[in-house]
């Protein structure tokens, strides 16, 4: 602890941080460019000068740069100082001589820090009165805008970029005051991660290309704190809509779990709220085609097929909310419910639960990724199915020079000086997974292997650690390095294991819980991070049910009514196997898109996707988050029929005559005490009776314009606000929207927003100490916890004879929802077929060249991709592409030469 | 030839001593004859490396780079003992101060001189490399000192075993990219790893972190020159060579360019005057002008009068003045030289070296260009000279990242103390506000025709 005086007033502060972060931590303002929680002082920008006095009687003082001073026990300054003061404002007045002035036309207008800066030093009018240097833009493909004109120089974006995310393609040029920061030539950012540039940058130079297209100052959106569905991670997110469309999709800070950054994916991703082409209401089968059904007739007719005395069963998923999940079963009975996974995603997902909730190691936040000094990635790339954890991992093995600089006493926030002392050195990172991945040019050390040989790998080093876990025959290069691994995460203060579903293979989960469980017996700090399927595959889990497989089965072409839930089958089983399983069914299929089993519906009934409802989500780490509605549909066209799907269940189970849910706080507690896994997700938010004040809070910033007028095509008469039983938020700019009247609970702030505070860095406002958690806490609620003991799984490797299917997940496509959007679309790859040097040598077939690929009931022709780093035996297909099949890993499969 | 003994008079020239431009440098066995590396011999069979550092710093020899940072201070703060580690000796031979030419003289003339040095003062501070980071423009020097290199490492002065001593040494030349920011001694570091020439924030210093993040000296080529002679002719005698002229120790290379009869570089006894420097050995003015205003030493240092030529030309004295003696080699100004084309001239040149790192120097540089040219052109408005004095605040000391800035500034702000009038002279009289007179012409510098007394006022864009 340490006592600082600002402007004459005392304050106690942790004495860790520079003033610039204590002060705002402290709720005063000091202006500041290149300085960002995630990445610390740099001093370049020289805009956060105070005044440093000696001692209280010193009345001199000298400026000095609150970033690059420690907040140290007894330092007095003054941010009210004059000179600071004028400083300050010269400083904003010299970054002006280059910036265009173009605010009226600029994307950055209403949410900019540097226009929040400029108000903040009181900086007017202009006194330079010379030409402006130009720059030339680039494109950088479908996300990032570029205008390099209104560039302050802060340096934030390289930083960011190139030392934060590890990207290679973006890069500072030229010298003096013409210095440029875009890449080497026009072209797309390679980096998954590049949609934080739009906002790290503190102006319009890298803004969101995809919100540019549907422009909306942010004070015209309105907001709800939501949670992404792009995978399991979880990450907070805070969706703005306009005229009843998702515009852009913002970061929601939380501490814990995504703190200041997402992926693209998950940024760009949200398209498919937006499809012209999705079901708005309900559609009843004619023929070959569907007609439009107002939504009691639908109603009816639904309860007039699950009251035909057939068999009904209800199919859920693992994209759909808990809630969801929860009505669908308590609709069809818990007996004939089946959770929508296929059989191999549920019972990797079922093991990876048991880890977490059984094992004796916790589940690994994002943050607590970040932290980690020593970490084996067994199985899984990371990039394509927990994107988040990637860039965390990356931070884990950046995490070296923090206890480099430590060593040379200067302080883990001096940034630039912690990286001139580590130089190149990284925390060990021990990356084996079947494949390359981007992670692996910071890897310590690296080993290709399929499934097996990574199961067996990692029993080695369990064993090593704790010769009472089982043994795994492995050959000597194996040996040393499973020794070399175990010696590193047993020297290691806060080591971590991840893991997880992607590679297919229950062995592979089995062997790092292995590592995890005998790690922990000698460092309880072990933590473990296993990445499940989809956004919701965990909380599916605990629901128990039995999977997509067992309900072909029972089905089995008998007659029967089938209730499927936000679920596109034909992504999970093949359609041989649905066509014979479905042969004499009635669907009726709850969803917002538009699938291939809404296609073999008889009747589509149109559910809310993210934008328009609200529901309960588990992440990879257990932690139950709400998200809520952004906008109701019905305000711009009533005669839109979407609803939540556990709504359309709730008015089922009325039509049926049965008792039911009118609140999301209903089906919540009736979720909780059906299913005592579940026990616990009500707190992962207020409940709609929260206030504060007596009020609700706003969902939109109180400038809203226009709000008379959006629907005024419609109908010139405005209507009341659309009002929301399910939440305590409030549509429109109705409500409380002060960051100052009361601490809001984190997981109810629906967009960074405070007085004199637009842009992003807003969160601040809202953080308890900045960059760390927010006040209150961070939202989110665990539903388990780790469990102090549990014996090791056995060490049996099946060896696979011949060819097998290995999974290839790409950051783009692989996901559903997202892959429906025209931008990540733009970057997904083409379907193809990956095999080893050694394969393809054996089987005469040459790079590029098409393959008959047969497995299952499939046979598919692809082009070829031959890797250096693929195993032998291991055939690699990209889940979830246009043309790629469901798939079982570890299939066998037969390619052959030719189309 | 026997090493000449401290009282023989050429050898109060310790840096020059050897120099015959018209013969050419000593190679290695003339350079031995002449008593070459009998220095280095004597620390690596007799001294400790702290002894070494304990002789450099009695004899209080100061940073000939222009800072005059005292030498044996820094090499006190480089850890020492068997614990370590890799350390790095970097000469700072990045010579682009404007009319700076000394170290090219050592480097060219006698290039052993500036490698025993090194070697040397690596022993002192137990570094196993060095690096000398040489302007790119001084080919012949790279060429010169390579050979030199070459040589010492065949004659057994570098590389291992360095005389028998079981100590090694290796030194490389590496040739800038022509940034003056890279005479910058932590910028200089970034640009040996291959980076960017940002300068780095201190602490921590390089002593303790600097080249790849490992502990470094950076001393400058002239100071690296007087170690040998230090070492073997005592504190007491460096302390002499001044003749009493000042409170510093040594000679000074110093020189004079710009309207000179004999423009030169030349070692004389620290703090001989500025005006021995233009009358004795630079031959006086150019014909016959008067001396209107002196550079002390380089681009980054304050103007001084005619009045102040018969100062010490040292560090404190020169510091009292008003200026900074920085690197000694004094520019002149005539008497009918514009001082505003002089400080425009100085100010494009640290403009466009900035390396665009921290905002004050970056935009506020160039900013101060196109008022100077403006006042040039007979085009300034009155706000110039506010600006351009609120510019010498802004950009001074502690509000930049590094000097670079502060020292534009300081040719500025002593110009506009000494000759505002000649600033005054390039704002013409129409510029003066006037009625209804509000907005700027962009770019032009010029303000528009005065508005008919009933003209409505323009409104304020």
């Amino acid at each position: 602890m340490a006592t600082i005086h600002v402007d004459g007033k005392t304050y106690e502060v942790s004495g860790a941080d520079n003033l610039l972060q204590a002060c705002l931590s402290l709720g005063l303002d000091i202006p500041y460019f290149c300085w960002h929680p995630a990445l610390d002082s740099v001093g370049a920008c020289r805009q956060c000068a105070v005044k440093q006095y000696k001692d209280a009687d010193d009345k001199m003082g000298r400026l000095v740069m609150s970033c690059m001073t420690p907040a140290s026990d007894n330092t007095y300054i003054s941010i009210a100082d004059d000179e600071a003061k004028e400083f300050r404002e010269t400083i904003v007045s010299l970054l002006m001589t280059n910036h265009p002035h173009d605010c009226p036309v600029c994307e950055e207008g209403g949410h900019c820090h540097l226009q929040d800066m400029t108000v903040m030093t009181g900086h007017h009018s202009r006194e330079y009165r010379f030409t402006k240097r130009t720059h030339q833009n680039q494109y950088l493909g479908p996300f990032i805008g570029h205008e390099m004109n209104r560039c302050i120089s802060c340096y934030r974006c390289v930083r960011y970029y190139s030392d934060y995310a590890g990207g290679k393609d973006l890069g500072v040029y030229g010298a003096a005051a013409n210095v440029y920061f875009g890449r080497e030539k026009d072209g797309v950012l390679e980096s998954e991660f590049s949609g934080n540039l739009t906002e790290v940058c503190p102006t319009g130079v890298f803004t969101d290309k995809t919100h540019s297209e549907h422009y909306t100052r942010k004070w015209d959106m309105q907001f709800a704190p939501a949670i992404c569905t792009g995978c399991a991670v979880g990450c907070n997110i805070s969706p703005g809509e306009r005229y009843g469309e998702i515009r852009r999709i913002e970061n929601r800070y939380n501490g814990e779990v995504n703190g200041y950054f997402l992926c693209d994916r998950g940024r760009f991703g949200y398209g498919h709220a937006n499809l012209k082409e999705r079901p708005r209401q309900p559609l009843v089968r004619q023929g070959e085609g569907f007609v439009e059904a107002p939504k009691a007739e639908a109603l009816k007719l639904a309860a007039q097929l699950l009251k035909s005395g057939k068999t009904v069963i209800g199919i859920g998923s693992p994209r759909a909310s808990l809630e969801a999940n929860h009505a669908l079963r308590s609709l069809v009975g818990a007996g004939n419910f089946y959770s929508g996974a296929a059989a191999q995603d549920s019972a990797l997902t079922a093991l990876c639960l048991k880890v977490l909730q059984q094992g004796p190691v916790p589940a690994a936040t994002i943050k607590r990724i970040e932290q980690s000094d020593a970490v084996l990635v067994l199985g899984e790339d990371t990039l394509g199915t927990a994107a988040r954890v990637a860039l965390a991992l990356r931070q884990a093995a950046r995490g070296k020079l923090l206890t480099m600089a430590h060593d040379k006493k200067v302080p883990d926030w001096q940034a630039a000086s912690a990286a001139d002392i580590a130089q190149r050195e990284l925390n060990p990172l021990f990356i084996a997974t079947p494949a390359a991945t981007k992670l692996d040019e910071i890897a310590a050390g690296t080993l290709r292997a399929d499934p097996a040989g990574l199961a067996a790998l990692g029993h080695a080093i369990a064993h090593a650690l704790d010769s009472s876990a089982p043994v795994a025959s492995v050959n000597a290069d194996i040996a040393a390095l499973a020794q070399r691994i175990a010696d590193t995460l047993k020297n290691a203060k806060r080591p971590l294991i991840v893991s997880g579903t992607g590679c297919g293979s229950a062995a592979v989960i089995e062997a790092a819980a292995n590592v995890a469980y005998a790690l922990s017996k000698l460092n309880p700090a072990t933590a473990i991070s296993l990445a499940v399927p989809e956004a919701n595959s965990l909380g599916l889990a605990l629901f128990a049910a039995p999977d997509l497989d067992a309900a072909l089965a029972r089905l089995g072409g008998s007659e029967a009514v089938v209730l499927v839930l936000e679920n596109d089958l034909s992504r999970r089983a093949s359609a041989s196997a649905l066509d014979a399983a479905f042969a004499n069914s009635t669907v009726i299929a709850i969803d917002h898109q538009q699938t291939a089993t809404t296609a073999t519906a008889a009747l589509v009934l149109p559910a809310a996707s993210f934008a328009e409802g609200d529901g309960t989500w588990v992440n990879f780490e257990g932690r139950a988050q709400r998200g809520f509605q952004v906008y109701d549909p019905a305000y711009y066209d009533r005669h839109v029929a979407v609803q939540e799907s556990w709504r359309w269940c709730a008015e089922l189970r009325s039509a049926l005559g049965q008792a039911s849910w009118a609140k999301l706080d209903e089906v919540i507690a009736d979720a909780e005490s059906a299913i005592p896994a579940l026990k616990g997700m009500a707190a992962a938010a207020p409940n709609a009776a929260f206030r504060i004040d007596g009020a609700k809070l706003a969902r939109a910033p109180q400038r809203q314009s226009g709000r008379t007028a959006a629907r005024a095509k419609v109908f010139v008469h405005e209507p009341r606000a659309t009002q929301d039983p399910d939440s305590p938020l409030a549509f429109s700019m109705e409500g409380i929207n002060s960051t100052h009247a009361v601490e809001r609970p984190a997981a109810l702030i629906p967009f960074a927003w405070s007085p004199g505070w637009n842009s992003p860095s807003a969160w601040n406002k809202f953080q308890a100490e900045v960059g760390g958690a927010m006040k209150g806490g961070d939202s989110g609620v665990h539903l388990f916890k780790h469990n102090g003991a549990a014996s090791y799984f056995p060490a049996t490797l099946a060896k696979s004879e011949g060819l097998s299917l290995l999974p290839l997940h790409h950051h783009f496509g692989a996901e559903e929802l997202s892959s429906k959007a025209a931008p990540i679309q733009e970057r997904t790859p083409q379907a193809y077929v990956a095999l080893s040097m050694a394969d393809a040598e054996r089987l005469g077939i040459a790079h590029q060249a098409l393959v008959r690929v047969e497995f299952g009931d499939y046979l598919l022709s692809l082009p070829a991709k031959v890797r250096v780093d693929l195993p032998v035996g291991s055939v690699g297909l990209p889940v979830g592409l246009a043309g790629i099949p469901p798939m079982v890993a570890g299939a066998a499969v037969r390619l052959s030469k030719g189309a | 030839m026997t090493l000449r003994s401290a009282s023989d008079a050429q050898y109060q020239r310790p840096l020059t001593r050897l120099i015959d431009v018209a013969a050419g440098p000593l190679w290695l066995q003339g350079h031995e004859a002449e008593g070459g590396y009998q220095a280095l011999k004597q620390v690596v069979k007799e001294f400790k490396p702290q002894e070494v550092q304990a002789k450099v710093k009695d004899a209080n020899l100061r940073g000939r780079g222009g800072a005059g940072f005292p030498t044996g201070i820094k090499w006190s703060l480089i850890p020492m003992g068997p614990d370590a580690g890799t350390k790095y000796l970097v000469c700072n031979a990045d010579e682009m101060e404007p009319g700076t030419f000394k170290d090219r003289l050592l480097m060219e003339q006698t290039p052993h001189s500036l490698v025993e040095s090194m070697a040397t003062a690596a022993y002192a501070i137990g570094a196993q490399t060095g690096y000398i980071f040489l302007r790119g423009e001084y080919v012949v020097a790279a060429e010169r000192l390579n050979r030199a290199i070459d040589e010492a490492k065949a004659g057994g002065y570098l590389g291992k075993n360095i005389l028998g001593g079981g100590w090694s040494f290796e030194l490389y030349v590496h040739t800038g990219a022509g940034r003056y920011i890279c005479g910058e001694e932590t910028a200089l570091i970034n640009s040996l790893e291959g980076r960017r020439a940002n300068p780095r924030a201190k602490p921590p210093f390089p002593q303790i972190a600097g080249l790849w993040g490992r502990p470094t000296i950076v001393n400058n080529v002239e100071t690296l020159c007087n170690i040998p002679h230090i070492v073997l002719n005592g504190a007491d005698w460096f302390k002499s060579l001044n003749q009493g002229k000042s409170k510093d120790a040594g000679t000074k290379l110093y020189g004079c360019s710009g309207r000179a009869n004999k423009p030169g570089c030349w070692e004389l006894p620290i703090g001989t005057t500025a005006r021995e420097l233009l009358e004795v050995h630079a031959g006086g003015m150019r014909g016959g002008k008067k001396l209107k205003a002196w550079l002390p030493g380089g681009a980054s240092t304050d103007f001084l009068l005619p009045e102040h030529l018969d100062l010490a030309m040292d560090f404190d004295t020169i510091a009292k003045a008003g200026s900074r003696m920085g690197t000694g080699l004094i520019t002149v100004v005539a008497e009918d030289q514009s001082i505003v084309s002089a400080v425009r001239n100085l100010e494009e040149f640290f403009a466009r070296e900035s390396c665009g790192w921290c905002t004050p120097c970056r935009d506020g540089l160039p900013w101060s260009v196109k008022m100077l040219l403006a006042i040039e052109r007979g085009e300034g408005v009155p706000e110039d000279l506010d600006q351009l004095a609120k510019l010498t605040r802004w950009l001074g000391p502690g509000k930049t990242f590094c000097a670079h800035a502060p020292g534009a500034m300081e040719p500025l702000q002593s110009a506009l103390k000494y000759f505002r009038a000649e600033f005054e002279a390039g704002i013409p009289a129409c510029s003066l506000p006037q009625a209804g007179d509000t907005c700027h012409l962009p770019d032009s510098g010029r303000r528009p025709a005065a508005k008919p007394p009933n003209a409505a006022p323009a409104s304020v864009s």
